[in-house]
């Protein structure tokens, strides 16, 4: 089937392993491992093969339990964890003909700070938590290689409205926000550079429903407006039926099912994400 | 392609991993639609109607057959095997759903829920505000509610809010599951107005009824269906 679309983010066998591996696990039997664990070597594969495409303007969801390697996933992803093996391509670096895991870590931090926006579940990761909000901002922008502070303060302010933090707090500093806050900082931060493809880990986890609210609205206004392409992991399934349109369930390591969100939650084929769908149920 | 629509030996069951389980819902369902028809199925609750209509939306995933669809984008298609992203398309331009439930998004208005599905379909923002107007106006739905949220509306002005949405795209192809469920008379009415109106304009339409009377007198052809399979046609 040929596909009509370009995506704009590309991954082909990914695999990430914590260890070495022995003799023992990396022959393909099928008992080698206990879910993804050698327990002769103690290596544990976190991402198994994994592949995928993102279009322009969509929204990926990945969803699986704990431990099922989504969050390895989004690390590989923004380079925070190097990749055991594999290929990932944007199609605006080098026309999509460059393997990301193979560039230099200049390129990688290119790549990073220019086509690539990452927001984690712990506000702790993403944000200098001491910095000013809008210094956070600027922060990003700089290392995008701006020098304009007129236009980084524009910036800066512009996006700190949009995700509606009170303009006369923006020169403090997210340790005294609440969570939601924090999360919506980082928000405007991995924002601030017109990212063509956001990683969204785990983002509304931990939030009150109200705070959780608003930045799922957040989201999902942004993605409208700026035709952003997104991918969100989450175990949440109300989230994923909510901004997902196509979703991919994973667990120990690999991709086990993948769909339309509308698929994957009504009719879901794989034991394990009958199980997932109907514990929501 | 002759047809807009030709589903051939369609088969579908669903495999229930923890009660271990397999549960046919669907087998041997052939049926043709010619562009411009309207074809009503009905049957007892749980004989696979809407089944039938959620393996051609793409909700379901089906364990043989083919679901020949002829695209104005892609041409004959065969929507079993369609990518994902094939199939999204085709829900933002060409197949149209209506089911008795409205799927609200939490805290979208109705004019906001309308002029997304506007948007989708390539529209820019101006024209989309102006034809979201134009159809609320049309549907009778009372000025009061058009920023409201669709969750608070009763079950009627529900449904005219998802009829709304589906028929301002224009679908080639119209799927209604029971469009007239839990309304009263007059609501049936309204749709019922409207559904003569699609016909006029050309839509194709598959729907499923409990309603025969209202049923029989718009459809062109209809299928009753037993069991997973059709019992009669005419």
């Amino acid at each position: 089937m040929t596909e009509f679309e370009v995506p704009v983010l590309s991954i082909k066998h990914l695999n990430k392993q914590f260890g070495t591996g022995c003799a023992h696990c990396t022959n393909p039997e099928p008992d080698a491992l206990i879910k993804n664990y050698c327990k002769v070597c103690g290596t544990v594969f976190a991402c198994r093969d994994v592949s995928f495409d993102v279009y322009p303007g969509e929204v990926l969801g990945v969803v699986g339990e704990s431990g099922s390697g989504k969050s390895t996933l989004m690390q590989c992803l923004y380079f925070d964890q190097e990749a055991t093996s594999g290929e990932a391509y944007i199609s605006s670096y080098q026309n999509g003909l460059k393997n990301l895991f193979q560039e230099s870590s200049q390129q990688k931090r290119y790549i990073r700070n220019n086509l690539m926006g990452k927001v984690y579940q712990n506000p702790l990761l993403g944000l200098k938590i001491d910095f000013s909000s809008i210094g956070n901002i600027a922060e990003k922008l700089i290392a995008a290689g701006s020098r304009n502070v007129e236009m980084m303060e524009a910036r800066g302010t512009d996006l700190l409205g949009k995700v509606n933090i009170p303009i006369h707090r923006s020169k403090e500093a997210p340790k005294n926000f609440s969570g939601g806050m924090q999360q919506r900082v980082q928000i405007a931060k991995a924002l601030s550079n017109n990212p063509p493809i956001l990683l969204l880990d785990e983002v509304t986890t931990g939030l009150d429903l109200s705070v959780q609210a608003s930045v799922l609205d957040l989201i999902k206004s942004l993605q409208r407006e700026l035709n952003i392409s997104i991918v969100l992991v989450s175990h949440d399934l109300g989230v994923i039926r909510m901004l997902a349109d196509r979703t991919m369930v994973m667990l120990d390591g690999q991709v086990i099912e993948q769909g339309l969100t509308d698929q994957i939650l009504e009719d879901p084929q794989h034991a394990f994400t009958q199980q997932l769908v109907h514990s929501l149920l | 392609m002759e047809n807009l629509l030709e589903i051939k030996d369609l088969e579908k069951s669903f495999t229930l991993h923890n009660l271990g389980k397999n549960i046919r819902a669907l087998s041997g369902i052939d049926i043709m639609l010619k562009e411009g028809e309207f074809i009503g199925i009905t049957g007892k609750s749980g004989s696979g109607k809407s089944t039938i209509l959620k393996c051609i939306y793409g909700t379901y995933r089906l364990q043989q057959g083919s679901i020949w669809y002829n695209s104005k984008k892609f041409g004959p298609i065969n929507l079993a095997d369609a990518s994902n992203r094939q199939m999204i398309y085709l829900r933002q331009h060409e197949i149209g759903y209506v089911s008795q439930f409205l799927n609200v998004m939490p805290r979208t208005t109705a004019r906001q829920l309308v002029k997304q599905a506007i948007l989708e379909m390539g529209a820019d923002y101006k024209m989309a505000e102006r034809e979201t107007e134009k159809i609320l106006l049309h549907f009778e739905l009372d000025q009061e509610l058009w920023d409201s949220y669709p969750g608070t509306f009763s079950g009627g002005e529900k449904l005219r809010l998802n009829i709304a949405r589906a028929m301002v795209k224009k679908p080639r192809l119209l799927l209604l599951d029971e469009p007239t469920a839990s309304l009263d008379y007059v609501s049936k009415l309204k749709v019922k107005i409207l559904i003569e109106q699609l016909m006029k304009e050309g839509t194709t339409m598959l729907g499923i009824f409990h309603d025969l009377e209202f049923m029989n007198n718009l459809v062109d052809r209809e299928y009753n269906m037993h069991n997973g399979a059709f019992t009669l046609s005419s």
